[in-house]
């Protein structure tokens, strides 16, 4: 029984098409490749064969990239995908992702660094579902960075984790400087470690990034490992009412330090009760907020218009937004003055929430 | 029946994502309309309805809501509320016309 992957390639560039599936064709797991050069065609290619991975290209005529790949997560959820665009734009990275793909890559780039596209591939044909990163789904955050210093190389990994990205600086194998979640150097490094999963990219080294991080990658890896299991075990005398009551008082700290007004946490119904710091008396607003998500999926769903990203609403006094993550919903609550980055900050806000 | 399907497989059907602009009054009836009249009005209809539903739950929570904005991967719908109507915008995004939301006035 013939067990090869299929892969369909779909841009609207026949020489890219010829040339991608001959470099394809290559992979160590010899999968069969399909070439589409219109939305249309792929998605009707979709609809006959048992395809694992889509590579698909942004900018085409008539139903583009996004819009394409809106339908596929739509139609086929399990099938993997990857965008290979030549638009270096990180408004189209960001609403790729958002639409759900595994990879994106760069034309040049893909053409520049083809070994690993190559091994982000072979590892996307494989992964069932595993926890990991997203291109490195069988390594451990830890792996990928001893990989990289013991490879002697110099490349600048970002790594994203829903909207928290994180960078970490390599130059000949010395870990020099580290950014996550607003804070740089060692103590970046030790939060980036805490993340079990997410989406791994490679960029082309800095070589005149300041040097941050002088300790020597293992003994930080060495650190950060001790101060995991210390954190995971149970402390002494920390009683489970002081324990909520630390996390109502970080949770306050995080809204204030923020500049937003409210947050109301809406577990799926039957799931518990809903949790409003900023704001009292939420019953209707709890209400309110299941429904616009309920509506906004009904409606994506009968318009086929994608993923709902976020309803948002606003008045004269004040700007909210509801967040679905993981199947709890977010109301975040912001003053109207307050419109710098909106979106950013809301989700930012809600993914700290229950770390 | 079906013999000629196994010579000519249809390809995937495509909806449109409709485009334009949408105003209804307090009831939910469609006032005035620039969507494709190739596209359903039923569920212009039901956009409508549904945009009021959460203007009036907006308000019954004390949040009474001036403008409403919904973003899927790729359609954004943003509602303005009108003396109990709603004006409705309906623009898809496409990476050849990315578009934004309608400017304030």
């Amino acid at each position: 029984m013939d067990k090869r992957h299929k892969i369909l390639i779909l841009d609207d560039d026949n020489d890219w098409l010829t040339l991608s599936r001959e470099m394809l064709a290559a992979l160590p797991s010899r999968p069969e490749i399909l070439t589409a050069n219109s939305g249309k065609r792929a998605l009707s290619l979709l609809e006959s064969e048992p395809v694992r991975l889509l590579i698909c290209d942004l900018k085409m005529p008539r139903i583009d990239g996004l819009q394409v790949l809106a339908i596929v997560r739509r139609r086929y959820p399990e099938l993997r995908t990857v965008v290979l665009s030549g638009l270096e734009d990180e408004e189209y990275r960001s609403r790729a992702y958002a639409l759900g793909v595994d990879l994106f890559w760069i034309k040049i780039e893909m053409q520049r660094n083809s070994k690993m596209f190559i091994e982000c591939l072979e590892s996307l044909l494989g992964r069932d579902d595993e926890p990991g990163f997203r291109g490195i789904q069988s390594k451990s955050l830890m792996d990928i960075i001893q990989m990289e210093c013991l490879s002697r190389s110099s490349s600048v990994l970002r790594i994203s984790r829903g909207p928290l990205v994180a960078k970490l600086w390599i130059q000949e194998g010395e870990l020099i400087d580290a950014e996550a979640e607003g804070v740089r150097g060692e103590a970046a490094f030790r939060r980036l470690l805490a993340w079990k999963s997410g989406t791994f990219e490679n960029h082309p080294a800095e070589p005149n990034h300041e040097r941050i991080i002088f300790k020597p990658v293992n003994a930080l890896l060495l650190e950060t490992a001790q101060d995991m299991d210390e954190a995971a075990g149970p402390l002494a005398g920390d009683s489970l009412e002081h324990s909520e009551h630390r996390k109502t008082v970080w949770k306050l700290s995080l809204l204030t330090r923020e500049g937003a007004d409210f947050v109301i946490a809406i577990p799926p119904e039957g799931h518990g009760e809903p949790e409003a710091i900023g704001i009292q008396g939420v019953a209707q607003l709890v209400r309110w907020t299941r429904h616009a998500a309920a509506t906004a999926r009904r409606l994506s769903e009968s318009l086929e218009a994608g993923l709902v990203l976020r309803v948002t609403g606003r008045n004269m006094e004040r700007q909210v937004l509801v967040l679905d993550r993981e199947g709890k919903l977010f109301l975040v609550g912001w003053p109207a003055e307050n419109a710098e980055n909106l979106l950013e900050k809301s989700k930012k806000l809600v993914a700290s929430w229950d770390s | 029946m079906g013999f000629l399907k196994r010579f000519f497989r249809g390809s995937a059907s495509v909806q449109q994502l409709p485009a334009g602009t949408v105003t209804v009054d307090r009831h939910g009836d469609i006032v005035t309309s620039t969507v494709s009249s190739a596209y359903p009005r039923n569920f212009l209809r039901g956009i409508g309805a549904d945009v009021l539903a959460l203007f009036r739950e907006a308000r019954d929570a004390q949040m009474p809501l001036a403008e409403l904005n919904m973003h899927f991967g790729s359609l954004h719908i943003t509602a303005r509320e009108l003396r109990g109507g709603a004006i409705i915008f309906l623009l898809p995004q496409t990476a050849l016309f990315p578009t934004s939301a309608p400017s304030r006035p």
